[in-house]
């Protein structure tokens, strides 16, 4: 398991290794912790499921552990950011973001405190634990709150570039630390700017806009959709908000239509953003993959097929797009 | 009723005295606070047609005793990385905090003149991204605590001798997150944390016993790690002697029942329940004025 680049990809990326990025997520806060005497962990008993047992080693005072206790652990992060620290709060995103909403709201995101809210294991990771574990809210629910920056990496080198961001950006931030595992989509020296997309993969008949652990399903659904003689653009968009309304908009107008696809829910994420985007600047038609409603038993992957976030089911809904008049 | 006027924010600028003063001489600069951080409270609610007198009242004792003689923090020092940190739990008395901040110098007293108006800075729930001695921008209930329990975790941190307190009410304390926090004060062994409980029995539209009882208070917080003191939540003397004392156990936070009485000490607002955050008309706020300026008043 590395953090290291995979060489850009060739062949389909379907078929690049995969990793966790958990293990870049815990390699960079050492590395920012090492650097920083400011930066401490705040966990509610999450210490194994945020894979810390090192960082705890390495800085056992700079590990706080509140104990399972999500809204006291989001509390103290903002007490602990009023006294100078850098909390990065490393929880299961289900709790952190579904127990503490309102000390997200008011002590981080109003009270501007500078916290790193990380969620780990979001979306459907935890797979068949269900519903109550899945957290596939979490995006729509902090994107209605005001001064909040909601990034969802790609792969593990996007989920690095992303928390040294945020370590040196003063402010509330929510970071999705994916579980499931993905390849690397991004290159080595990957630069990680805030509030942009990024092009992957040029188009011109049809957009596919993704992030987290849908992105390289959706340029595996590219890579089938150009064998067929359509051309679709992947945009890459880590952060959800504030959104790069340019590069919707561009998509909107150079190419048939828009398909959003990610691992949260239908209402209010990445495709709810999108369109808000597209209905106010420049209308056009749009597909939004997502997970509709409280997922049945099953592996994260077998859910995401099941939501037509397979490569060939984003590529059915971007044909279709391509297609249409 | 007229509408809140700069001619109803006129409030003394009391400021500290020197921390050499005799305890006696503290003791008097707090009490004229209070009873001036009073009067002036009373016109911002009437005038401004709303606000939660009730629990301004029962709090003022210990917000002048704090900022009066026992915080180290000043309007010179409110971004000093060593100041004393202060985080107001129950956020919607943010009416007499204002005019506390206001009495020692931290915002100007004229300001109080915008309180509640549109666009002002002095909202009904504080912001400490506008207002210079914020430290949390608290009002939904049950939040001040583990703030401050984080912050008293950096200053351990950083082997500081910064103290932390924060001043939560007792129907607050229903909130469970407090007793979240509280196992984590005493895990932390977080001595330089003081817990002052506004204890007026009262919550919202009934007493605390008859709505989710706190009884054994003191009982509980011991069992959470805490050492327990009792005060009389108006009399400045014995504020001053345990908030500037603590703490009492080393390695152990600090509870401070501070027992007190919502409308304290108007006559007709006194442990009345209906006080909450009901609004005095012109004559009731001019009764209230007479108590607080009889010769009779008292602190205590």
């Amino acid at each position: 398991m590395t953090t290291t680049s995979q060489p850009a990809v060739a062949g389909s990326i379907a078929d690049q290794p995969r990793f966790d990025c958990r293990n870049a997520y815990v390699e960079t806060l050492a590395d920012l912790a090492a650097n920083d005497h400011r930066i401490v962990g705040v966990v509610n008993d999450s210490v194994g499921s945020s894979k810390l047992d090192a960082f705890k080693k390495a800085f056992p005072d700079r590990l706080i552990n509140v104990g399972i206790a999500e809204q006291d652990m989001v509390g103290v992060a903002a007490g602990l950011a009023n006294g100078g620290r850098i909390p990065f709060v490393s929880a299961a995103s289900c709790f952190l973001t579904g127990r503490a909403l309102e000390q997200i709201k008011a002590d981080v995101a109003y009270s501007n405190r500078n916290v790193k809210l990380c969620g780990m294991s979001p979306g459907m990771a935890y797979g068949e634990l269900g519903p109550t574990h899945h957290s596939i809210e979490d995006v729509a629910w902090l994107r209605a709150i005001d001064n909040m920056i909601i990034v969802v990496p790609a792969d593990p080198i996007e989920t690095a570039a992303a928390m040294r961001w945020a370590a040196a950006t003063e402010g509330p931030a929510f970071i999705r630390v994916s579980r499931m595992s993905v390849p690397n989509v991004y290159e080595a020296d990957y630069q990680f700017v805030a509030g942009k997309a990024r092009t992957v993969r040029d188009g011109g008949d049809v957009t596919i806009i993704s992030n987290g652990t849908v992105l390289w399903r959706s340029i595996a659904a590219a890579e089938q959709l150009a064998s067929e003689g359509i051309s679709a653009r992947v945009i890459s968009m880590p952060t959800v908000k504030p959104l790069d309304t340019d590069a919707v908009i561009a998509a909107a107008v150079q190419t048939k239509g828009i398909v959003t696809a990610e691992e949260a829910t239908t209402a209010g994420g990445l495709g709810g953003a999108v369109a808000e985007a597209v209905v106010q600047h420049h209308p056009t038609r749009m597909r939004i993959l997502g997970v509709p409603e409280f997922a049945p038993t099953g592996s994260a992957g077998f859910l995401l097929d099941r939501y037509g976030m397979s490569p060939a089911g984003i590529a059915d809904a971007a044909r279709a797009l391509a297609m249409a008049g | 009723m007229t509408a809140l006027a700069p001619e109803h924010a006129t409030m003394p600028v009391l400021g500290r005295l020197s921390p050499y003063a005799m305890r006696e001489e503290q003791i008097r600069h707090i009490a004229e606070a209070a009873r001036q951080i009073r009067l002036q409270d009373l016109k911002l609610v009437h005038y401004a047609g709303a606000g939660h007198i009730g629990g301004d009242l029962s709090a003022i004792d210990v917000l002048a005793t704090l900022y009066g003689a026992v915080l180290n923090v000043s309007p010179e020092t409110v971004d000093d990385p060593e100041r004393d940190r202060f985080f107001l739990s129950k956020g919607h008395v943010a009416g007499a905090l204002y005019t506390t901040l206001a009495a020692f110098g931290f915002i100007a007293v004229d300001e109080l003149a915008t309180f509640l108006k549109p666009l002002s800075r002095l909202n009904g729930h504080p912001n400490r991204n506008k207002v210079p001695g914020i430290e949390a921008n608290t009002g939904p209930l049950g939040h001040g605590l583990p703030i401050a329990v984080g912050h008293a975790i950096s200053a351990k941190l950083d082997v500081s001798r910064r103290r932390t307190y924060v001043l939560v009410g007792d129907g607050e304390l229903q909130e469970g997150s407090n007793w979240e926090a509280m196992m984590a004060a005493s895990q932390y062994e977080l001595d330089s944390l003081t817990v002052i409980v506004d204890r007026n029995r009262l919550q919202q539209g009934a007493t605390v016993r008859e709505t989710n009882d706190l009884d054994p208070l003191d009982q509980k917080a011991a069992a959470f790690g805490f050492s327990v003191v009792e005060v009389n939540g108006h009399d400045h003397g014995e504020l001053l002697d345990v908030l500037s004392s603590a703490p009492f156990r080393p390695g152990k936070p600090t509870f401070v029942i501070a027992h007190t009485h919502k409308g304290h000490p108007i006559s007709f607002m006194s442990n009345n329940v209906a006080w909450h955050h009901k609004v005095p008309d012109t004559d009731q706020l001019q009764r209230a004025i007479d108590e607080l300026e009889s010769p009779d008043h008292t602190a205590n």
